[in-house]
């Protein structure tokens, strides 16, 4: 039975390894900390133990150079903990380039994900080894939180805004998926397992099922249903600006100032238009808060990514 | 050698009329309701915390035997979720915050410096009614079903999804939370105001210093708690959307309100603990404390560094990486005072002349298991360790090793030490010792487990896991079982010792300061005469008479 | 052995000692009020540079005759304040009657007004919740800072009418003659609180009714 007692977790990313040296280091430290410690006083509890009432002890309270010692050796011991900490966490911070979006959903009380390719799961992300992923996340209803010990990383997902983590699987395996931020009832139910294939078989299943629309084919036909083709034309001549070759590029706002035309510039213009409007435009695109969902928006934006063309701003 | 193991003899209880203590300078319920007497508001407090204190533990047994199993059957989820929720919020604002300020230091803190009473003994006596009103309502509201938002209160879940009494709790706490203030406030001036001449600051006891850090926090953090649930209960009540992204809110907003008071909170349920091990070591080992100007700066440090950190909470929340980055750097700069207090305390055991009393015991036990909470709190500000073990048991160790393994044991040390003071009788050495024991051993076996299990990727607040997580949960809860038996020892006796206990002398461990210069137990005006301090503090090894 | 006055606390040696504790123990009061309207202002601050537009069509939602007003008569209600201090610490009590009785009469002329603008609101459908009734651009923002305003307003007229309550007692403290040159903490202290509290309305108003005052 013993050996059914999991000590250590399986490790199943590239920064995986990063972290758990960290970790090692940690426990080092701490070991020999504790140990410091707990042996110094049991053995000074035993060794100067009063064995007679005359017992006196040797009144010695001060030492600076103790006392500085005792401050400066944790100090660069942290030092260490904290770079080498922060150098791992900024260099995930940014997705490497090339890294394919998948885009997550959560809400009250299962995942949702969604593969640009079309492809849709439940509570399950199925990935290639050996590849960079980005998964782009929001939520529906509560706070969530993305959590695969395997790959030593987890990141909050939010209403009303997108949060991003990257990773690369290293291992083939199947690895637990959980919620790990407190969203109610069914918190503890609200995960699933990542699935982590070899690249082929990753192709035969993204092609296998029940597919809808690869993304951005949504988006397009989203994009005509919901009226955004009625302002936004391609021709410049509309109310709205053109969004041909828009995303990733620097805008020109009303009132000074610019922005980059990113996810979550997009995602605030759907919902809270007048926060930012573009150059030479009136503030009169209505707000699309409650007409569309979080998917919803995904799809106008794996659409609008789609779109190329040059892109010229007309300042009136 | 305790002093006083030849006067272990079961006594007559006195007669009444022969002693003019702070005990029965009146009797009846009204006397010790409408007191004005810190002593006696001092028990006032120790009566309702040990009560909530075991309202709490109870919730946390329930919880741990519905973690005996991987599918959680002892309780439905809502149920579970209702309960780490209201053992979190009883635990924290209803025992740990109040524990040693509202007990030891309302009790102490006049006697320490010379003085008759608080500079305030009427508000006194209203914190302690804000403090049950809060305590009442938290209750009351459990009653009727609690509340499942996690103490934590997280918007959007708690102002919108949650169907429980949020805006009763809510409220509750922020009730309780004047009676911080206030007693904070009561503290700070009383400090200024009130010490006896030649007191000066740093001939002040250690626990004095970590009670005024403490009263900073009280006064400068809960405020901002106070309001951050003003805003919540608002939104609650109204459906206005400060916190609701919906309606034009920020979600995280409330979680950088939330824990620039929260964090902080943690140095209140810690820094008063620390005070008593500063008095309990140089007793028991009969030696002045080593390093006093730096273990009094270290607690001010604590307390002003601690109010810079908060952001340590949230490195997954969607904050900046600027500001993780910050927080990480002050997240180390704060463990620093706390490391140069433990090798401080371990100094003064150096050639020291040392007895295994209970309250050295409890002093031993926290300042190994304060160090290994200290440590692994140095994992959680690693940026790229804590978004691995951020929300996991890991967490949960790590605060249960400083909060108990730590400041409950640093409570129940103090009150043994100070028992005979507060009583006027001794409790039963033996008993006391074994509790002690028994309390180490089942928290060590309830929480190490937890480390393992964090980093293996158990997340907190589950009701039910993965089924190779069972092993080490069912370790944990063996060791809650023990736990719960150290904690209802010491319970009984002390009670016993209330009628049964040898009557204590005035000093019955020769210790330094001013309180022990009183009466056990001390009249209710303290001090016939204001005493003149002469005398550095713990000034063992010079000639003095034991009691 | 304790100096003995009518006035004199058990607790303390002195009057001078119980007067220190007294004005000390305000200071620390007024401390975390200031920590309690702070995080107010933090949100306000945060959504502010957030919704800069947004906040500002609030603010022109705000009747900017009425908020300097209040403004007027809350600066001018300090001073009264203060001259019943001074009349206090020179044992004079009809003047402090006198300006205790002017400040009070201020203090309530400042939350008459309030109430006006609060009805004002009201009448516009400008209360935040499901019946929020402006319906512009960036409605949702609008109604957050609307949010704020009551907040802070309402937090700040709550503490008024603390004031007031204060203000009411010295009132009667001072005709029982309870109060001398060496005895008029209470009052020192009660003036702390009214300056606090006129403080954070300075405060406010810019903050609440002078955003963009000029569009």
């Amino acid at each position: 039975m013993l050996s059914d007692l999991p000590l250590f977790p399986a490790r199943a990313s590239t920064i995986g390894a990063g972290v758990d040296h960290l970790f090692f280091y940690l426990v080092a430290v701490a070991l020999v900390f504790s140990t410091l410690i707990f042996g110094l006083v049991f053995y000074f509890a035993i060794r100067y133990r009063r064995r007679s009432p005359a017992d006196k002890a040797t009144q010695i309270t001060s030492s600076v150079p103790l006392e500085i010692a005792w401050t400066v050796i944790p100090l660069c011991l942290s030092a260490v903990m904290f770079f080498w900490g922060a150098s791992l966490f900024l260099r995930h911070a940014i997705a490497p380039p090339g890294s394919a979006d998948i885009y997550v959903v959560g809400k009250q009380w299962m995942w949702k994900v969604q593969h640009p390719e079309g492809r849709r799961e439940i509570n399950e992300l199925h990935v290639p080894v050996g590849r960079p992923f980005r998964l782009i996340m929001t939520s529906e209803d509560a706070i969530h939180s993305f959590f695969v010990p395997a790959f030593r990383l987890k990141q909050d997902v939010l209403p009303g805004r997108f949060t991003t983590l990257w990773f690369q699987a290293t291992q083939v395996g199947r690895y637990h998926l959980f919620c790990s931020q407190y969203c109610g009832t069914n918190h503890s139910l609200m995960g699933g397992w990542i699935e982590v294939m070899e690249p082929v078989e990753y192709e035969h299943w993204l092609s296998r099922g029940s597919t809808g629309d690869p993304m951005q084919v949504a988006g397009a036909k989203l994009f005509e249903r919901l009226g955004c083709s009625n302002c936004h034309q391609s021709t410049n001549q509309g109310r709205g600006p053109s969004l041909e070759g828009l995303y990733g590029r620097r805008v020109l706002l009303e009132g000074g100032g610019t922005t980059i035309a990113d996810d979550a510039y997009i995602e605030e213009s759907i919902l809270k238009p007048a926060t930012k409007v573009t150059r030479g435009y009136q503030p009169i695109m209505p707000t699309f808060q409650g007409q569309i969902s979080e998917e919803g928006v995904f799809q106008i934006i794996a659409f609008l990514r789609s779109l190329k063309g040059e892109r010229t701003q007309v300042v009136q | 050698m305790n002093a006083t193991a030849a006067a272990r003899v079961l006594p007559e209880p006195l007669e009444p009329e022969s002693r003019g203590d702070y005990l029965n300078a009146g009797y009846g319920v009204k006397s010790w309701l409408l007191t004005t007497d810190h002593k006696r508001i001092a028990l006032l407090y120790l009566a309702s915390i040990t009560g909530m204190f075991f309202v709490g533990g109870a919730f946390a047994v329930l919880m741990r035997i519905n973690l005996l199993t991987p599918d959680g059957e002892l309780v439905s989820a809502e149920t579970y979720n209702k309960l780490f929720t209201m053992h979190g919020l009883i635990m924290i604002f209803f025992f740990l915050i109040p524990s040693i300020p509202t007990v030891l230091g309302n009790f102490l803190l006049p006697l320490m410096i010379g003085a008759r009473d608080v500079a305030f003994p009427r508000l006194n006596l209203l914190s302690w009614y804000i403090f049950i009103t809060g305590a009442t309502l938290a209750l009351v509201s459990a009653v009727y079903g609690g509340v499942d938002t996690g103490w934590t209160f997280y918007t959007p879940f708690s102002t919108t999804y949650s169907n429980t009494h949020v805006m009763a709790m809510a409220i509750g706490v922020f009730i309780t939370g004047f009676s911080s203030i206030l007693t904070g406030l009561n503290f700070i001036v009383t400090m200024h105001t009130m010490r006896a001449p030649g007191l000066t600051w740093f001939r002040m006891p250690l626990f004095l210093w970590s009670l005024y850090a403490t009263s900073l926090i009280f006064v400068l953090g809960t405020p901002v708690l106070a309001i951050s649930l003003l805003a919540l209960a608002v939104e609650r009540f109204f459906g206005v959307g400060i916190f609701n992204p919906r309606l034009g809110g920020d979600p995280v907003l409330f979680q950088h309100l939330f824990w620039f008071y929260s964090h902080p909170a943690v140095y209140v349920m810690i820094l008063p603990g620390m005070g008593v091990i500063s008095e309990v070591v140089p007793c028991f080992a009969r030696k002045r404390i080593f390093g006093y100007g730096f273990v009094a700066f270290s607690s001010v440090a604590i307390a002003v560094i601690g109010f810079l950190v908060w952001g340590h909470h949230m490195f997954v929340a969607g904050q900046s990486v600027y500001a993780s980055l910050a927080f990480s750097v002050l997240s180390y700069l704060v463990a620093i005072p706390s490391a140069i207090k433990v090798f401080n305390w371990t100094a003064t055991l150096y050639k020291g002349t040392i007895t295994y009393d209970t309250p050295m015991l409890y002093a031993f036990g926290f300042i190994g298991l304060f160090t290994m909470g200290g440590l692994t709190g140095l994992f959680l500000a690693a940026l790229a360790v804590d978004v691995h073990v951020h929300d996991t048991y890991f967490v949960i160790a790590h605060f249960h090793y400083i909060m108990v393994g730590g400041m409950v044991m640093a409570f129940l040390g103090g009150i043994h030490y100070w028992w005979p003071k507060i009583s006027g009788r001794l409790y039963p050495e033996g008993w006391a010792r074994l509790s002690a024991l028994v309390v180490f051993l089942g928290f060590n076996l309830t929480f190490f487990p937890q480390f393992v299990l964090g980093y293996l990727g158990m997340p907190r607040r589950y009701h039910a896991y993965p089924p190779e997580f069972q092993i080490l949960n069912v370790m944990s809860t063996a060791g809650a079982s023990i736990l719960g038996v150290g904690y209802l020892m010491p319970l009984i006796y002390l009670i016993w010792s209330m009628r049964y206990g040898p009557a204590a002398p005035s000093n019955p461990w020769a210790a330094t300061g001013l309180e022990w210069q009183t009466p056990s137990p001390p009249p209710t005006e303290n001090f016939e005469n204001v005493p003149v301090v002469t005398e550095e503090a713990y000034a063992y090894g010079e000639e003095r008479t034991d009691a | 052995m304790p100096e003995t006055h009518a006035a004199l606390a058990h607790q303390f040696e002195d009057l001078t000692q119980q007067h220190d504790a007294a004005t000390l123990g305000m200071w620390i009061f007024l401390v975390t009020e200031v920590m309690f309207f702070g995080g107010l202002f933090a949100g306000y601050t945060m959504y502010r540079a957030e919704y800069p537009a947004a906040f500002a069509a609030g603010s022109r939602l705000c009747e900017v005759a009425l908020g300097a007003s209040n403004t007027l008569i809350l600066i001018t209600s300090s001073l009264t304040m203060a001259l019943a201090v001074s009349g206090a610490q020179r044992g004079r009590r009809r003047l402090t009657l006198v300006f205790l009785g002017l400040t009070m009469t201020l203090g309530a002329l400042f939350l008459g007004v309030k109430f006006l603008e609060y009805f004002h609101k009201f009448q516009e459908h400008l209360i935040p919740g499901p019946n929020f009734g402006y319906t512009g651009l960036s409605a949702r923002q609008v109604e957050l800072f609307i949010c704020f305003y009551f907040g802070l307003t309402g937090l700040h007229a709550l503490h008024m009418i603390i004031g007031l309550g204060v203000v009411t007692v010295m009132i009667v403290l001072t005709w029982r003659g309870r109060f001398s040159s060496a005895h008029y903490a209470p009052i020192e202290v009660a003036g702390l609180y009214w300056h606090f509290v006129d403080i954070v309305w300075i405060f406010l108003f810019p903050l609440l009714y002078l955003v963009d005052l000029h569009r």
